[in-house]
């Protein structure tokens, strides 16, 4: 039924709504006042021309036995317009043409005696007629006298036409005057709502405020429902955070403290067949540890890079600590850890997840090559970010499927034996893609081994 | 150029086809003739050449034809007889706005009818180009020891106390066959009942009853009459060569001021060139006051300075003196006063 439905716009559809109102109103209003000049200008010519032939009617009297007709001077001067309209007249006596003009029609269709008005076509124009009638006696006989004065309506068409051009006018002007204030009325109720979206928009990652833009009572319902939904999902966040930090340590402790008295048991048994249970047992251990471990480490690197919050980051120490840290595991597989010292990079990112990948890259080259080999570790700008470049000699990534170990829970067929949970590279590609970087994995071309570079822009 | 004019006193019988008396035809010719103007006319050719030349001089390829025909006769050739003619010219208001509201006249827009104040055209269709009071002619001999009358109760007065030397010697429109006469004659009667007595003094001094206002003019200057009344005050005032013999008084009571008027009927031919020659006219009368020509042209100044002066209206009053009965009654009264027996 509204043809305005359609537009998914408010601005749009309350200014288009408003308009079409607008414009009903000013063609009524255009309506009413034309029709009731025409009216009055109809009924002011009637009125004019019944007098005319009033006038006339009041000059005829009856001398010796015969009408006589003085038309007065004013019967015609009265029909004088701006215009000039053309005047005819006609007297008879029972029909008969006494004088004026003989073929000019009457306008009475009855027996009455008032005034009879009509519109007719005389002489290729037309023209408003009253006729007046008056009964005289005639020596005795009565007689009926028709008089019948008519005036073409060109002045009546010319105010008629002034009238339309001021009615015309003055409906556009009210159509404008409206238009401007649905215009006005939609771009105000628009303002507010993209106040309230802008004011929510703005807001940082972390901030989880409630909403307090000043809004027109009707949006009042959607601030509150945006703002529980706000203390909703805050509430959610934290305890999110506090579960991932709850679980590591609720995981990871009691399994290092049986993990540690299988040790001690090991230690004491001797018996062959036990060993070796006891040693899976330890394995299984290390395996649900790792597992969990890199569980609760991809989850909380979801959350963060999420809503990613930025902080200047130098790559330079953040790198050479973490192969301080790890250079004691390398050690085990007398492995050499080396972090060729270049100049300082600096990053835009989050320091927390920057190590996270940095840390399981490292984990990976310490775990995948065989024993007694180097392992280099660069830093170096390229184009508008900065590479860091692990390189071990080991056997490499299998030859296929080298992509989808970034895949979650992927793990190539070179891992059976090791201990992993196959979300090492899942971590450093997420938190890559998180800064806007990239992670490739490659093999070192013409030699043994794996190149793993993890590229993020610079600052 | 006069050389081309051949003026010709032409009775009905010589022109073969056209039903209505012909005073005067007089033809301007044009060399390299593109249109033709036939103008029917109640102003007297003499008077009205100057008119037509310099609109020749501004027109060159326009011949014009005019004729010469009291205003009846205007109404019989337009009305009755449906003649084509471009152009009427007439003295007589009241039957031009009859032939405009009969629908016989072409309507006509121009920069000049735009000009024209409201009460100096009617309908686009007759416009006004020239204002001519009615004034009484009186012969200096006659006057000379007699005080000048001003009004027309001075008239009464002048004529009732030398009735021996006035009987006989009073002349006016005979309002019978004068279409101008007729409407003079009406207004004033409109006007004042003193006309209606003056017409019953001038009746009872067995007044002469003139078709045109000329030979009034001449009349009173040769001494044959020494009255004339309702005469046009601008016939009068060209004829110079008998102002010495000659009073012109625009009575101060009231002065009746004609309008000559100018329409294109119905069938005409050449309305374009016609509508040229109203705007010459109206231009003519209107910028300059009509000063080099016979006519006084519109000074609309002069309306306002001078109270007595009665201009005619243009509209629809007009026709109310053309109705039949009317007509009948006025001149039955107009009779009974001024046609007395002697
Ligand atoms: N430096 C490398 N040399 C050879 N293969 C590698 C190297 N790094 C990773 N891979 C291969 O990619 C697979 C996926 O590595 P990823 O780090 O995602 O899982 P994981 O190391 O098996 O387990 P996690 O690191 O979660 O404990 C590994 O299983 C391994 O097959
Ligand atoms: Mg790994």
């Amino acid at each position: 039924m509204w043809p305005f439905r359609a537009p998914g716009s408010i601005r749009l559809r309350l200014t288009l709504q408003l308009l079409t109102g607008a414009a009903v109103m000013a063609l009524v209003l255009f309506l009413i006042v034309y029709s009731f000049a025409r009216q009055i200008g109809a009924e002011s010519q009637d009125r004019i021309l019944s007098a005319s032939a009033t006038s006339i009617l009041d000059a005829t009297t009856v001398q010796s036995g015969n009408i006589s007709v003085d038309i007065p001077y004013s019967a015609f001067t009265m029909l004088d317009n701006s215009v000039d309209d053309r005047v005819f007249y006609r007297i008879t006596q029972d029909g008969d043409g006494l004088t004026g003009y003989d073929d000019l029609p009457s306008a009475r269709q009855d027996q009455g005696t008032g005034p009879a008005f009509d519109t007719v076509t005389y002489r290729g124009e037309e023209l408003r007629i009253a006729t007046l009638t008056r009964r005289v006696s005639v020596g005795g006989t009565p007689t009926r006298i028709d008089v019948t004065v008519g005036q073409t309506r060109d002045a009546q068409a010319d105010v008629l036409a002034r009238i339309l051009r001021m009615t015309v006018l003055l409906g556009f002007g009210f159509f404008a005057a409206s238009a401007l204030l649905a215009i006005l009325a939609g771009r105000s109720t628009a303002a507010s709502l993209s106040r309230l979206a802008e004011s929510v928009s703005r807001r940082g990652p972390q901030d989880l405020r409630p909403v307090v833009a000043e809004v027109p009572s009707e949006m009042r319902p959607l601030v509150t429902s945006l703002n529980s939904l706000i203390a909703r999902l805050s509430a959610a966040l934290t305890r999110t955070e506090d579960f991932i930090a709850e679980a590591a340590h609720r995981v990871r402790t009691p399994l290092a403290t049986v993990r540690a008295h299988g040790e001690n048991t090991l230690r004491r048994v001797s018996k062959e067949e036990n060993r070796v249970s006891l040693r899976e047992m330890i394995r299984a251990i290390d395996e649900s540890s790792r597992a969990a471990g890199q569980l609760l480490d991809h989850a909380m690197v979801s959350l963060r890079a999420d809503q990613l919050e930025l902080s200047p980051v130098a790559l330079r120490p953040l790198v050479a600590d973490l192969v301080d840290r790890l250079r004691p595991v390398a050690e085990l597989k007398d492995m050499d850890l080396r972090f060729e010292v270049s100049e300082e990079q600096e990053v835009m990112g989050d320091t927390i997840l920057i190590q996270n990948a940095v840390r399981n890259l490292l984990d990976n080259a310490i775990k995948y090559a065989p024993p007694e080999t180097p392992i280099d570790v660069s830093l170096t700008r390229e184009g508008a970010g900065a590479t860091l470049t692990i390189r071990d000699q080991g056997i490499g990534f299998p030859a296929t499927g080298a992509d989808a170990l970034t895949g979650r829970f992927a793990r190539g067929e070179n891992a059976t034996g090791v201990i992993g949970s196959g979300l090492g590279l899942t971590i450093a590609d997420e938190v890559a893609r998180a800064h806007g970087g990239t992670l490739t994995i490659a093999n070192i071309e013409g030699g043994p081994g794996a190149c793993v570079r993890l590229s993020l822009p610079l600052r | 150029m006069r050389a081309f004019i051949s003026s010709l006193a032409l009775i009905l019988s010589a022109l073969p086809g056209l039903a209505f008396e012909i005073e005067e035809h007089v033809q301007f010719p044009a060399a390299n003739q593109t249109d033709e103007l036939r103008v029917i006319s109640t102003a007297d050719a003499d008077l009205f050449t100057p008119f037509i030349t310099a609109f020749q001089a501004l027109n060159p390829g326009v011949a014009v034809d005019y004729y010469v025909v009291s205003s009846s006769e205007i109404m019989v050739a337009l009305q009755d007889e449906g003649e084509r003619f471009d152009l009427a010219i007439s003295s007589a208001m009241d039957l031009q706005i009859k032939l405009a509201n009969d629908g016989l006249a072409l309507p006509y827009r121009s920069g000049a009818t735009g000009s024209l104040p409201e009460w100096a055209r009617w309908r686009d269709r007759v416009f006004a180009f020239t204002q001519e009071p009615a004034t009484m002619v009186l012969s200096r001999a006659d006057f000379a020891d007699i005080d000048l009358p001003r009004t027309r109760q001075e008239l009464i007065t002048a004529l009732r106390d030398h009735p021996d030397r006035f009987r006989g010697r009073i002349g006016t429109y005979d309002v019978r066959e004068s279409g101008l006469g007729y409407l003079f004659a009406t207004q004033d009667g409109r006007t004042s009942e003193t006309y209606w007595r003056l017409a019953q003094v001038m009746g009872g001094l067995q007044t002469q009853l003139y078709r045109g206002s000329s030979d009034m003019i001449e009349d009173v200057a040769s001494g044959r009459i020494a009255v004339a009344y309702n005469v046009l005050g601008s016939y009068a005032q060209v004829r110079e060569d008998l102002h010495d013999r000659i009073h012109i008084i625009a009575p101060e009571d009231f002065t009746t001021v004609m309008m000559r008027t100018v329409l294109i009927p119905a069938n005409a031919e050449t309305p374009e060139a016609a509508g040229r020659f109203i705007d010459h006219l109206i231009e003519t009368a209107w910028t300059e006051g009509g000063g080099r020509f016979a006519f006084p042209g519109i000074t609309p100044a002069r309306l306002s300075e001078n109270a007595s002066l009665r201009p005619i209206q243009l509209g629809p009053g007009l026709l109310v003196y053309l109705d039949r009965l009317k007509r009948r009654q006025f001149i039955e009264e107009w009779e009974a006063a001024m046609v007395q027996p002697g």
